[in-house]
């Protein structure tokens, strides 16, 4: 079994920003191998002429009229109300690059 | 006051000025304060915003009498919304903890159209965080009970919404769909529950899980309540772009039932098929032409959702970085954690072409076995899930174990199709069974003529737990 390793099960939580702990890593890995196990039945399958699905509506491109619909907009308080962090109608953000001496 | 179990029972005790639709809230708010305390049914009571809308109801029938009934054809209908619909000004966690103080700034679609039709929001209910799992049991605000039994599950993700109609808390509920949560929680606590067409409902407003499967279902006690639903909220918003406005089936008078043989198999409960192959034998006794068909690749649907869903889950839950609104990342639970890590796994560089693209195509395969059989037969007649409800903690601890509960449900996601939960009885000791019909796109109609045919024939009545 064991098809997921920690490195891997590391890997994955860091691409979707989470943040785990070892513990976790040993319980994840154990369940997340056992589920890609039961997926390996869908070698059984013969899909060499098939096209993907990505949707069933069969709709393509749907467009409306460039107007403004001020019906479908927040306004600004409303847009910030989820949050206590913000400065000067903004939403305030951890920062990204860290101020180094050159 | 007896409370009563249909919409138009409801209607016309309130024509008849029976009792007032004020009366009915308090009616509905004692049971809650009575038994949610265990039950835990709902995440939010909206006590206030109930008894506002009731008086409104009331105000109209005063002033319009029965006409007020033809304006609001849902006027004095109580509602519990599943958390998962955006609620103005009210609380909406998804169940997760992550959102436990979001309070929307605008509201779903549905949630409007059921107001705008004259329906009384009671509250918001319990949840699988994200409307992950098919117990109720991965809410983050603690697991819902089956009141029909405590120690059992009532079936999820819409496990509060489901659970508050058999509780007799609310008239009707919603819900979402994506691989089983509207009909297994209906089958588990002896209710109809549509998961309609995909792109029937609007989902403007909903707290998405994947995108290409969910649905906007409901909840009621007969096939009559669900249609009238179905019929307020159905159709385009200009919102959500997945609407598809198409020609709705109209049933047939002959009509031909398929049993696929790929959902009676060993290891599906005895009790339940007998039940179902019960059910069966009377639409024959009535008339309907019955044929044994196949959809072979059913097996493999469940891998195939369950690659494609936690891809779209991975997708989804990234727009949550507790800047704009909620809590940070850190407070996903096990479960999210579970689907997101899954999902970025296999749409990951090496993996994205033998799992993501390998499960699209056997989508593509699975949708062409229900477009062969429904050239074969009307509607499919199937279980909607292998067992009956089951206990509480029984499969929490391995997550494959319930994945696999919703092996008869997904397909329908997977190819779009609409899927009606039908309660038909209980086991001997007393758990909910139910079975479902699945059709073409766009023909509820169809569905819910079939599933009244039965209700008919079995001269069924609409019950609540005795709590």
């Amino acid at each position: 079994m064991a098809k997921l390793t920690k490195t891997e099960i590391a890997h994955v939580a860091r691409l979707a920003k989470l943040k785990i702990t070892s513990a976790e890593t040993d319980k994840f890995q154990k369940q997340l191998s056992k589920v890609l196990d039961y997926f390996n039945e869908l070698d059984e399958v013969d899909t060499s002429d098939q096209e993907p699905t990505s949707q069933t509506t069969g709709l393509k491109n749907v467009f409306r009229t460039d107007e403004i619909r001020t019906s479908g907009c927040l306004s600004q308080e409303e847009t910030l109300s989820g949050t206590d962090r913000t400065k000067n109608g903004y939403f305030v953000v951890d920062a990204v690059l860290e101020n180094k001496d050159l | 006051m007896d409370i009563p179990l249909t919409i138009k029972e409801t209607q016309v005790g309130l024509k008849k000025k029976k009792f007032s639709a004020v009366e009915l809230v308090d009616g509905y708010l004692k049971n809650i304060a009575k038994s949610d305390k265990d039950i835990n049914s709902f995440v939010t009571v909206t006590e206030e915003v109930a008894y506002a809308q009731a008086k409104k109801a009331d105000r109209l029938i005063l002033d319009y009498g029965d006409k007020a009934f033809e304006d609001y054809p849902l006027l004095g209908v109580t509602v519990a919304h599943k958390d998962l619909f955006l609620t103005k000004g009210i609380r909406t966690t998804a169940g997760a903890k992550l959102l436990e103080s979001y309070v929307p700034a605008y509201s779903a679609t549905v949630v409007e159209k059921l107001e705008n039709a004259g329906c009384i929001m009671l509250g918001k209910t319990n949840c699988d965080a994200w409307a992950h799992g098919s117990s109720g049991e991965n809410s983050d605000f603690g697991p819902t009970k089956n009141p029909w039994n405590k120690k059992y599950v009532p079936g999820g993700s819409s496990s509060g919404s489901a659970a508050a109609l058999a509780a007799n808390m609310t008239l009707i509920a919603t819900g979402t769909d994506t691989g089983s949560s509207v009909r297994l929680p209906a089958s588990f606590c002896n209710l109809v529950g549509l998961k309609p067409t995909y792109g029937a409902v609007s989902r403007y407003g909903v707290i998405a899980m994947a995108s290409s499967l969910d649905t906007v279902g409901c909840f009621g006690r007969t096939v009559d309540d669900v249609e009238n639903i179905f019929t307020a909220i159905r159709g385009g918003d200009g919102k959500d772009s997945t609407v598809k406005t198409a020609e709705w089936q109209k049933p047939k008078a002959k009509m031909k039932l398929g049993i696929p043989k790929e959902y009676f198999i060993k290891g599906t409960d005895q009790e339940l098929e007998k039940s179902i192959l019960a059910a069966i034998e009377i639409y024959r006794k009535n008339g309907v032409l019955i044929k044994e068909v196949s959809l072979p690749l059913t097996k493999y649907a469940i891998s195939a959702y369950y690659i494609i869903a936690p891809a779209e889950i991975s997708s989804n839950l990234s727009r949550y970085d507790g800047i704009r609104y909620g809590n940070l990342r850190n407070s996903f639970a096990d479960e999210a954690k579970r689907r997101i890590m899954l999902g970025t796994y296999v749409l990951s560089s090496g993996y994205y072409d033998a799992y993501y693209l390998k499960a699209m195509k056997v989508r593509s395969k699975i949708i062409q076995n229900f477009e062969k059989v429904f050239q074969e037969v009307d509607v499919l007649v199937a279980p909607v899930s292998p067992t009956p409800p089951f206990k509480l903690g029984e499969k929490i601890q391995d997550p494959l174990k319930m994945y696999l509960a919703d092996i008869f449900t997904v397909p329908a996601n997977l190819a779009g199709i609409p899927g009606l939960a039908v309660p038909c009885g209980f086991t001997d000791k007393g758990l909910s069974l139910g079975f479902q019909l699945m059709g073409p796109r766009f023909s509820e109609n169809t569905l819910f003529a079939l599933a009244k045919l039965f209700e008919k024939a079995t001269n069924y009545k609409p019950k609540v737990a005795n709590l």
